[in-house]
């Protein structure tokens, strides 16, 4: 079964960190990047470009408007994710605990819907 | 004669299904797969053996009977199903490969297990988790956990709805937790045993003090996770809900009115629970793996074990609380050892830490902590600064018998005082 994981930081924080932190991080991510690609358990994964860049389009009537985005105050923001294979939750609640940011913000982990293709 | 036989049977499968449905439901709920058409299969198999044990006569295991019969029922009821599903296909499939064995006892306590530690997963809400452990591990209807609850039936059937949804579509395991998860999983379920045992013993709002059949229930579980799983924790925590039980009767008057721990009349405290409960927590404690609930059952032993109030060895209550208050900081457990402090070494000592948790700002909005600042300048005879004190823990306190409790206290001042 997939699940998705969402990571969840604060990004200005993260933006503060000066680069040897950061790059302790990068390294950090990478191995756990390999590990999960080794047991077979890693799908996919990107992380996104910080919320400044965001925009957001809606369309109400045949209407499009597009917005500079997010518009909520949050303390954290998605910053990229990963699609995992696992068991069940309990396997993937233990995947999503080795994600380094799990220390510093959040995972939120997501069951993908499966869909019998015809 | 043949109703006579007819009755016999309903009366047979009656006690069979208090003693045996939790079982057969937990095993089902394994082979099934899925919470619905395990509840399902289980009310068939009991319909199955009214129906049928009357003419064939009761089986030798009802048990496995009832297990076999609720699995091909189950099954049944898959195939004529029309909304036939392919996610249907995959379970009957799994299911026909899956040979039925003889369940073992051990096995059996295993399954026993396993919904427990699904029903209390953390990744379900803690709302959802008294609910769903009180419904499909105790057998209490929907109605039932509503009404002890206070909650409306539709708002609390919802919330088995979506528990059981989310249990389904996130694959929450029908297992028990691995050696390295087990402390933490652990607690989860301590903590929805001592939700449930707190609302019946506490009762958060409304008139009465206590709802005895919830804590009755809370102990039942308690029993069960100890028979499974006999950890020192669990250990603690049956003695904590004992120790405290046994105090029930002598909480209130006949009128409701509450009665302090040193006013109550210690004849009415039920020794069977008290010894039974200091047995348990003198396991927990040489096992050296105890933790909070442990600590707890202690203190309550040491108060239970007191022949009267001024008999208390407050001494070595001060000192199980300061082990407890490193093992789980709390303002509220500091509190509570500042009201022992207070019994050891008189009021003053006792005021002056209340006073620093309260300027620390931790418990302002917390009634007992100026119920109990309000009662020691009471007994400093600070009249005033003690009307002071519980009229705050007026306008904080929510419970019934608690107000009338602050209000007697605050004529008892009002009469001594000079003005």
């Amino acid at each position: 079964m997939k699940y998705l994981c969402l990571i969840y930081d604060n990004e200005k924080e993260w933006a503060k960190f000066p680069k040897d932190v950061q790059d302790k991080y990068m390294g950090e991510y990478m191995a756990f990047g390999d590990s999960i690609k080794k047991s077979g358990q890693y799908v996919g994964a990107n992380q996104l470009q910080p919320t400044s860049t965001a925009t957001v389009v809606r369309s109400r009537n045949g209407k499009v408007s597009t917005t500079d985005g997010p518009y909520a105050e949050t303390k954290e923001q998605l910053g990229g994710y990963y699609l995992i294979e696992a068991k069940d939750l309990n396997d993937a609640i233990k995947i999503a605990s080795r994600i380094p940011s799990v220390r510093s913000g959040s995972i939120e982990v997501r069951p993908i819907v499966e869909r019998i293709s015809a | 004669m043949e109703e006579d036989v007819a009755a016999h049977v309903r009366d047979k499968v009656d006690a069979i299904y208090r003693s045996e449905s939790r079982r057969v439901l937990a095993t089902l709920i394994r082979l099934l797969g899925d919470f619905d058409l395990a509840e399902e299969g289980l009310h068939d198999a009991f319909t199955a053996a009214v129906e049928q044990w009357g003419e064939k006569g009761i089986p030798a295991n009802p048990r496995t009977w009832l297990i076999s019969t609720g699995r091909f029922k189950a099954i049944d009821r898959l195939r004529r199903s029309e909304k036939f599903e392919s996610a249907d296909s995959a379970i009957l499939d799994r299911l026909l490969a899956t040979e039925m064995h003889e369940q073992s006892e051990e096995g059996v306590e295993d399954d026993r297990l396993r919904l427990v530690f699904t029903c209390c997963h953390p990744a379900l809400s803690p709302d959802a988790q008294i609910a769903l452990t009180l419904r499909e591990v105790c057998g209490l209807t929907t109605e039932e956990v509503a009404h002890a609850f206070l909650t409306p039936p539709p708002t609390l059937a919802q919330r088995i709805v979506r528990a059981k949804g989310k249990i389904r579509d996130a694959r929450i395991p029908y297992e028990i937790p691995e050696r390295s998860d087990l402390p933490a999983r652990l607690d989860s379920v301590l903590h929805v045993i001592y939700l449930v045992f707190n609302e019946g013993y506490l009762a958060s709002s409304g008139e009465s003090l206590t709802r005895a059949d919830l804590s009755g229930e809370a102990i039942r579980l308690g029993r069960l996770l100890m028979e499974l799983m006999p950890e020192p924790e669990a250990m603690g925590l049956l003695a904590l809900m004992l120790l405290h039980e046994a105090r029930r009767r002598s909480r209130t008057t006949q009128f409701g009115e509450m009665i302090l721990l040193e006013d109550q009349d210690r004849s009415l405290w039920n020794r069977a629970q008290i010894s039974e409960g200091v047995e348990l927590v003198e396991s927990a404690l040489t096992s050296h793996r105890f933790g909070p609930y442990t600590l707890q059952a202690a203190i309550a032993a040491v108060h239970a074990e007191a022949s009267t109030a001024s008999a208390t060895d407050w001494a070595q209550i001060v000192g199980l609380y300061d082990v407890l208050l490193r093992a789980d900081p709390s303002p509220v457990i500091e509190l509570n050892r500042a009201a022992a402090i207070a019994m050891r070494d008189g009021p003053e000592a006792g005021l002056a830490l209340i006073d620093a948790i309260l300027v620390r700002g931790d418990l302002t909005d917390y009634h007992l902590a100026h119920a109990a600042r309000g009662d020691l300048c009471r007994r400093m005879a600070r009249v005033a600064e003690a009307i002071g004190a519980y009229n705050r823990a007026l306008e904080l306190a929510t419970q019934e018998p608690e107000r009338r409790f602050i209000t007697r206290r605050l004529n008892e001042l009002r009469f001594t005082s000079p003005r």
